[in-house]
């Protein structure tokens, strides 16, 4: 008997990694497609990011219960499971992108720089170098999400500390301020050397504002520019019950995509955009009603998607692996809502749209699904009880997408084959 | 006699004070769905690393009754750390609530889903005042 164990035990792995491959590891994907596990339970996993040679790195929001807040994952035997963990560095964050062997992650203040050797490892887990620091985290929207360009350059997302610019966030019939100062400071994509050191809010340029908190972004290498995924703003029944109904809150405004170029201005906090419409409205704290425009200066959205879903991941395919379609198209890691309740929940899914010549050439829908663990079709209305939330998206050396979830802390690695 | 009347009088007490009871948390409810709901949820559950649970929560459930009654009236800005998790949205303040109604919300909130704990009379509201 004792001598069965073993095999027993095998038998169990085995038939685990098969069920694993065959349910694809719980999701929901297009014909062809299939996922792994790559990675579970490793902690709260924001954002990812994946060398040449395949090695993932994973930012956690908290350090997990070895201390360690940066993972390391590779999968030697290339079973698309992560076979060899580890970790480093012991603040939070979510910001983490890799470029040749230099490694940048976030904390909710600063930019590290860490250098990696050949084989991928980490050399300086102590000692990064501090690429920018001091940067506003005031608990709401605080954490910073980062891309580079082709020119060494670092855009970082500065959250508004605020829902709405309110004189007092969050509080029934406060006015928005005039005009909005936290947009001095945060509101926007901030843009910095990426091998500067220790450079402060001076050394960099706001280089676009009017944006609530930004957390999924990527630099487009075809166009040449930055887009960005807008949070919108939160609870427009909560505070102005007389205009807005819960249904209504339900589905505005707009969650919204961005194409930005150096000076752009988003609208936020003086405009929403309603999908219904499609129009840019004036913000109740500012003397809207649901039916005043606003914004005359301010972008339209690139792309908008249905509200309060918190996009925190967005990533332009250019691999070769997928079908044609996703060719430089766009992944959007959907966070999952809150601010629809009394109404059911949306998101807690991987969206893809398609884009042509650098512009939209289709309609968004949804790529991958299930994280919440929910039976098909049904609504979460529990958001404490959904088992994973997509956060973050990497693109493998083979074209395959990894998705991270800061719930449960797995990472997820879809492929597809003809 | 004595006796009888004052079973009579007792009984009398202990029917309005189950039923002001049972008011209370209907009345509760009504003030949850439409100030605590949005973020807390219908189950009580919260949003992690956001807004803080109040169903299982040691702070809801615990003896610390003026500070409760505190967050209600006055909001909540910092990052509070609740049973090993961090949640950091901001609380909406609610200064126009009188202590009954805080009172009845606050009896909801600590009766409802898992919470076992004791309601909150309009005395114990009234008691926290000055307190920190």
């Amino acid at each position: 008997m004792k001598n069965l164990k073993p095999i027993f035990l095998c038998s169990l792995v085995i038939l685990a990694l098969n069920l694993n491959a065959q349910n694809n590891a719980g999701l929901k994907l297009p014909e062809g497609f299939k996922a792994t596990l790559f990675a579970d339970t490793i902690g709260s996993a924001r954002h990812i990011a994946i060398t040449k040679n395949g090695v993932v790195f994973a930012k956690l929001m908290y350090p997990n219960k070895a201390g360690k807040s940066i993972i390391r994952l590779e999968d030697a035997n290339k079973d698309g499971v992560a076979d060899k963990i580890n970790g480093w560095a012991n603040y939070g964050g979510t910001g983490i992108y890799v470029k040749g062997k230099d490694l940048y992650a976030t904390s909710d203040n600063d930019v590290y720089l860490y250098q990696l050797n050949d084989k991928d490892e980490v050399v300086n887990p102590l000692s990064p170098k501090t690429i920018v620091k001091g940067l506003i985290a005031k608990n709401q929207h605080a954490s910073k999400s980062i891309t580079l360009d082709g020119d060494n350059n670092v855009y970082v997302n500065i959250g508004a500390y605020s829902n709405a610019c309110q004189e007092k966030d969050r509080t029934a019939g406060s006015k928005g301020m005039m005009p909005c100062p936290i947009l001095d400071s945060a509101g926007g994509i901030w843009k910095f050397s990426g091998t500067k050191e220790n450079q402060v809010y001076g050394d960099g340029k706001r280089y676009a504002t009017g944006l609530r908190n930004v957390v999924g972004l990527d630099w487009n290498a075809q166009t040449n520019s930055l887009f960005v995924m807008q949070h919108g703003r939160d609870q427009l029944n909560s505070f102005y019950p007389t205009l807005y109904n819960d249904a209504q809150n339900a589905e505005l405004p707009a969650e919204t995509m961005y194409e930005l170029h150096e000076g752009d201005n988003a609208g936020w906090p003086y405009v929403y955009f309603d999908p219904y419409q499609k129009k840019k409205m004036l913000a109740p704290e500012y003397g809207g009603d649901g039916k005043k425009e606003g914004g005359e200066n301010a972008l339209n959205p690139t792309v908008f998607f249905p509200a309060h879903m918190a996009p925190n991941g967005l990533l332009f395919y250019t691999g070769d692996q997928f079908p044609a379609k996703y060719k430089d198209g766009a992944f959007i890691a959907f966070h999952g809502s809150w601010n629809r309740a009394p109404l059911p929940q949306e998101g807690y899914f991987v969206a893809f749209v398609p884009f042509k010549n650098g512009k939209p050439s289709g309609e968004w829908e949804i790529f991958a699904n299930g994280f919440s663990g929910l039976a098909d079709g049904e609504k979460v209305t529990n958001v404490r009880k959904v088992k994973s939330r997509p956060c973050g998206l990497a693109q493998g050396p083979d074209g395959s997408l990894y998705v991270s979830d800061d719930a449960r802390g797995s990472i997820f690695k879809i492929s597809y084959s003809k | 006699m004595m006796v009888k009347q004052l079973s009579i009088l007792f009984s009398t007490l202990l029917f309005f004070s189950v039923s002001a009871n049972a008011q209370d948390l209907v009345k509760g409810k009504k003030i949850y769905e439409t100030r605590c709901l949005a973020c807390h949820q219908a189950d009580g559950g919260g949003v992690p690393n956001m807004n803080a649970p109040l169903d299982g929560s040691s702070n809801v459930v615990g003896n610390n009754i003026a500070r409760l009654v505190k967050i209600i009236r006055g909001g909540y800005s910092e990052k509070i750390a609740l049973d090993g998790y961090y949640y950091n949205n901001v609380m909406t303040a609610n200064p126009d609530l009188k202590d009954e109604d805080i009172a009845n919300v606050l009896s909801y909130v600590r009766t409802s889903w898992t919470n076992k704990a004791s309601k909150v009379t309009i005395a114990q509201v009234q008691a926290t005042k000055g307190k920190k």
